[in-house]
């Protein structure tokens, strides 16, 4: 266990110093993963609430494809993404490949179906409740979208936590449509990847245990913010 | 063709008043069944109108096709309320998940009150209510009486000239009936037409003006309350209010 032991005072060493590599790291990490998921927000939380409320031709056919990509595997959406970027392919003209801003877009795409998907079945469920008192209460159709949303707060705050979760967590699209460059696109997982595969499990190690950090601080920040229970099992 | 001929004479003291609703043939199909068939019903413009019957007559539908929350396959209901439609408030409230003054706020700007006067309308609502202490409290948390009691002001915000109340007392005890019940008639004293289901003879006599009995998806008889209870003229309506009535 000898290098173990080394590997995890190196890592606190790393932690405790702030070191100027480590810190670049979990920076690019936070804001490539915390931008991804805004943007999965401001499509997901609209577009789930609207399948779950209106009714248009293909709705039923947009919620399964919406919740059949919940599950993308994330190398599959890294592929994808780096032929479209590419030289030869279609987006090649906006040069993002090997840029924060590919990266950015491909977790979008991870996370913004599991919002989506998950804004939906909330939204749905409420709707179920609510949607007859609100229209015996005259609300517009509008009106009723705003108010099933905001019941939905600590559903739709979940949501964004699930998502970031996902985007946290994931190598394989940055991986691929960053290219895990050093100080331009390198994050937590493809450093953890790398530099585990190079044996250096100090560095890896850190990182490991900054992202469980972060994500226990994150979802604490967030129970803070969700209501207390009523502990009401009935809601007559 | 269906019989449409079939007249249903409109309660005594009023008769000279033009109804301010009145259903002409309705009919509603669920689940493969005419759940309501052929009704016909005026309401006079004043006071309360108790609507009975055994459950599953088609009570609640009927209800929710005055407040034209549901379309009918057959017949309409036509009103003379203009921009102020039918409140109704439901068998079971469901209360937003906000504090009590939170669903009134709510309920006002639905009702688009203008912003300056939603202050004072709220104050009237929640007196009317008697909660005027728990104004803060999550509404999940009154107790039934209380609950049902914010949703008929919660339904008056919009400030209705019907409102349609469907069993409100159904699961409440004699001190929370009573309370709800100076509600309705203060309601119905300030000039609101109510219609109010129940099942509970007593709370009709008191309550009512007029009573329209249904059974089987028709309105069987309608007329003045004190006839009805004393000599109701349908069979069914008599084995009802002696409890024989069974579906
Ligand atoms: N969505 C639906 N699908 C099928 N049947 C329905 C539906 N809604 C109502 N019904 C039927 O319509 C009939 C009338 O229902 P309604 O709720 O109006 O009865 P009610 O007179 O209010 O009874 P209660 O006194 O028990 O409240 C019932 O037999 C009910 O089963
Ligand atoms: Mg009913």
């Amino acid at each position: 266990m000898q290098p173990f032991d080394g590997a995890f005072a190196q890592a606190f060493q790393l932690m405790v110093s702030a070191d100027p590599a480590l810190m670049q790291i979990v920076g690019l990490s936070l804001q490539v993963s915390l931008s991804a998921v805004v943007i999965a927000c401001a499509i997901g939380m609209p577009l789930g609430a609207a399948l779950a409320v209106l009714r248009f031709p293909g709705r039923r056919v947009i919620s399964l494809f919406v919740s059949a990509a919940m599950g993308l595997p994330p190398v599959v959406v890294g592929l994808a993404l780096y032929m479209a970027f590419s030289q030869a392919g279609p987006l090649a003209v906006l040069d993002l490949l090997y840029t924060p801003a590919a990266m950015i877009v491909a977790q979008t795409v991870l996370v913004t179906p599991i919002v989506a998907a998950l804004t939906r079945s909330a939204v749905a469920g409420l709707m179920e409740e609510f949607d007859e008192t609100l229209r015996a209460l005259r609300a517009s159709r509008g009106q009723r979208i705003a108010t099933l949303l905001w019941e939905a707060r600590p559903a739709l705050l979940t949501a964004a936590l699930a998502g970031l979760g996902r985007a946290f967590a994931e190598v394989g699209a940055v991986m691929i449509v960053g290219g895990n460059i050093n100080h331009v696109t390198r994050v937590m997982t493809t450093s953890i990847a790398l530099e585990t595969s190079k044996g250096a499990l100090e560095l890896a190690l850190a990182l490991g245990i900054i992202l469980l950090i972060l994500s226990l601080a994150i979802n604490a920040a967030a129970m803070g913010l969700r209501p207390r229970p009523l502990g009401l099992a009935y809601a007559k | 063709m269906p019989n449409r001929s079939r007249v249903i004479p409109f309660p005594g003291v009023e008769a000279e008043l033009p109804p301010i609703l009145r259903v002409e043939g309705l009919g509603l199909s669920r689940g493969g069944r005419r759940v309501l068939d052929e009704v016909e019903l005026s309401l006079p413009p004043y006071g309360i109108t108790v609507l009975m019957g055994p459950n599953g007559a088609g009570k609640s539908l009927l209800l929710r096709c005055m407040a034209g929350l549901v379309e009918p396959d057959r017949g309409a209901v036509f009103t003379a309320l203009g921009a102020a439609p039918a409140a109704l408030v439901f068998q079971s409230p469901v209360l937003l998940n906000r504090s009590v003054a939170g669903n009134l706020r709510h309920a006002l700007r639905l009702a688009r009150i203008p912003r300056r006067a939603r202050a004072e309308r709220l104050d009237d609502l929640l007196m009317l209510a008697g909660l005027g202490d728990q104004a803060t409290a999550p509404a999940r948390t009154l107790s039934g009486g209380e609950q049902q009691r914010l949703a008929i002001v919660r339904a008056l915000a919009a400030a209705p000239k019907l409102l349609l109340l469907d069993e409100p007392t159904s699961s409440l005890d004699p001190a929370a009936t009573a309370e709800i019940e100076r509600l309705i008639a203060r309601t119905a004293d300030d000039g609101v037409k109510v219609v109010l289901v129940t099942h509970d003879r007593a709370q009709a006599e008191r309550m009512a003006e007029d009573v329209a009995f249904l059974h089987g998806g028709q309105v069987r008889e309608h007329g003045a309350a004190r006839s009805f209870f004393g000599q109701p003229a349908s069979a069914e309506a008599r084995a009802y209010l002696e409890g024989r009535l069974f579906v």
